[in-house]
């Protein structure tokens, strides 16, 4: 009969209640991300057997074999989870804020700012023969600052006397168009070759990663991911609506920006390594909400393995379903992502 | 004790004054219902005493404090509020909503404590949830999910709970339900309830105090017995009357004129029994 189980330790310094189904679809998804984990290492032209990934990842096997697994694939797939996490909790945290089950980066403008500030990188930063005349490491940060300016840009537009989830919603299927413009707009003016290359980056893949990428991304996801998951309660208190959330004690406007900067930092993060992957940060949430429910302690660890099966799923299909060609992740994303979108749309006409 | 007052209380949208210069007091441990027709600034007034606006100029005091410089936490750990037809998200249990009432006495390392937990299951043992814990909130009645609402409020264990129409979209069992909820509420465990009704009937069955506003100010405000008769609903609510004695209570009651069935109205051929 019961549900729930209260941990608590420290005499009472730590206290939590643990829903239990959404702790057992947890570990469930967890373990479905590590078979995964493990058939996405074995898997491309050459093909091994997930014993035998384990196996060279700890060090039993040929050096060839092992750099395979280890110098070329692990970099993508921890890129995978690590963009998926960063797309999903972003999203189930924009969902709360704007208290809108559409929302998302995606439908924000969000991550479509992220990509106008590539694109325009890539026109600006390089010479007559497409050669880039800055080092393409500051591609990411260029995406960071484009995301980051459209958050800003949907908040000040939003804000009159406070900020409207309904207004927000609005103006950020606007800038959405807008960026979507823009973006068009620089890669019909740049050269044809970038304008392909910029194409792949913004459907988004993760293509041509590698360790030193991880070893930027991986503090800074799990730093944001930190101070997410310290937020929950709050997040919680935000869907309750802005009257309820006042009353309960929370500084709701403060809090609200410093939540949107969050996401900003998580999309801007992941769309700096992996391009605009669609619709992730639309679907894991809501899959999640529909087996645990809308607690945010229960949601947001969930989503965050969701996100990562969807990413980690997708670039694996698009590495080795249609060999020797390479399908961008988001391409897959995007597949599963739209129609889910519409799906969604469908069903609120009624609500 | 936690005593809410008004001082030269003035609140306005924009341009607009809604409450002009305000001077008055809610009386601690009763059953306070604020009246008075469409927009006339009662829930306004409701809602400035929960902090939720900001007053233009003077100020609500809260124990001789004025409420606006109170940390806000601090405020919610006092007074609790429940703004009208509140919405739940999809997907949220009783219990989960009803946890959230702790909030102002919670840490993020700190969300459960023994306290929490027995505070919360009072909560749902007063508002008779507690068999419903489990269930989804979207999933309840009308009157269900209203009290549900009326826990997570309770969970805040605050000595004063304002209440913005709380029986809006209720049909008359689940409003009756509600109120004698909240009368228990104040019976038995002497809190402060101050509450927006447009029932008068009810309103004045139910209250120990009422404040009729009007005219950006107050009108009248007493206890009902004293206060309600015909010519204040004619001034509030404009609108012609006879107020009689509830046949159940002996409160007083307010039957409307009107056409009723009749296209000249009632008032020239027909007498009241008593005035």
């Amino acid at each position: 009969m019961r549900k729930y189980t209260s941990v608590r330790a420290f005499r009472e310094k730590f206290s939590f209640l643990v829903d239990r189904k959404a702790f057992k679809y947890n570990i469930y998804f967890l373990i479905f991300l590590g078979v995964i984990f493990l058939l996405s290492a074995g898997m491309g032209e050459q093909i091994f057997s997930p014993w035998k990934v384990i196996n060279i990842l700890f060090g039993n096997s040929s050096s060839f074999e092992s750099m395979i697994v280890q110098s070329f694939r692990m970099p993508r797939i921890i890129i995978s989870i690590l963009v998926g996490v960063s797309l999903a909790v972003a999203g189930a945290i924009l969902q709360s804020i704007l208290r809108n089950p559409l929302a998302s980066p995606d439908v924000t403008g969000i991550t479509g700012g992220a990509s106008v500030a590539v694109v325009l990188f890539l026109a600006l930063f390089s010479n007559e023969s497409n050669v880039l005349t800055v080092s393409i490491h500051w591609m990411p940060l260029a995406a960071f600052i484009g995301a980051t300016i459209i958050a800003f840009l949907l908040y000040i537009l939003a804000w009159k006397n406070g900020l409207s989830p309904f207004r927000l919603v609005l103006i950020g299927i606007g800038l959405w168009a807008l960026t979507k413009a823009l973006t068009n707009l620089f890669m019909i003016l740049g050269p044809i070759v970038q304008a392909s290359q910029a194409n792949v980056w913004i459907t988004g893949s993760v293509y041509g990663v590698n360790w030193s990428n991880v070893q930027i991304l991986a503090p800074i996801t799990i730093i944001l991911l930190i101070i997410a998951f310290i937020m929950t309660r709050h997040l919680n208190i935000q869907e309750l609506g802005e009257d309820i959330a006042l009353g309960i004690g929370s500084k709701v406007e403060r809090q609200r920006l410093g939540m949107l900067l969050l996401s900003t930092a998580l999309i801007g993060s992941a769309v700096a390594f992996a391009g605009g992957i669609g619709f992730v940060g639309l679907m894991a949430p809501h899959i999640a909400r529909k087996l645990v429910g809308s607690s945010f302690g229960n949601l947001l660890p969930l989503s965050a393995i969701i996100g990562a099966v969807l990413v980690l799923l997708a670039d694996t299909i698009g590495r080795t379903l249609f060999l020797p060609v390479e399908v961008p992740a988001g391409v897959f994303t995007a597949t599963i992502g739209a129609p889910y979108f519409i799906y969604l749309l469908y069903r609120q006409r009624n609500a | 004790m936690h005593v809410l007052e008004t001082k030269d209380l003035t609140l306005a949208y924009g341009d607009q004054i809604i409450i002009d210069h305000l001077n008055i007091t809610i009386p601690y441990g009763e059953i306070t219902v604020l009246i008075g027709s469409n927009g006339c600034g009662k829930s306004t007034l409701l809602r400035s005493m929960a902090r939720l606006l900001k007053p233009q100029s003077g100020a609500i005091l809260l124990d001789g404090e004025t409420m606006m410089k109170l940390p806000t936490k601090d405020i919610a750990k006092k007074l609790a509020i429940l703004p009208q037809g509140p919405v739940s998200p999809e997907g949220l249990t009783v219990l989960q909503l009803v946890k959230q009432g702790r909030y102002p006495y919670q840490k993020w390392y700190q969300q459960w404590s023994s306290k929490d937990e027995e505070i919360v299951q009072n909560a749902l043992q007063s508002t008779g949830m507690a068999e419903l814990s489990e269930r989804l909130v979207d999933s309840l009645s009308g009157g269900q999910r209203q009290r549900a609402w009326i826990a997570m409020t309770l969970a805040q264990d605050t000595n004063t709970i304002l209440l913005d129409e709380p029986t809006t979209y209720l049909d008359l069992t689940h409003q009756i339900e509600v109120l004698d909820l909240l009368f228990e509420l104040n019976e038995k465990e002497k809190r402060t309830i101050v509450m927006v009704l447009h029932d008068l009937n009810l309103a004045c069955r139910y209250a120990h105090h009422i404040i009729a506003v009007k005219d950006k100010t107050v009108f009248a405000h007493g206890k009902p017995e004293d206060i309600v008769n015909r010519k204040l609903v004619q001034n509030v609510f404009n609108l012609d009357c006879e107020v009689v004695a509830d046949p159940v209570f002996g409160t007083p009651m307010c039957v409307p004129y009107g056409k009723g069935r009749n296209l000249n109205g009632v008032k020239d051929n027909i007498v009241p029994v008593h005035a």
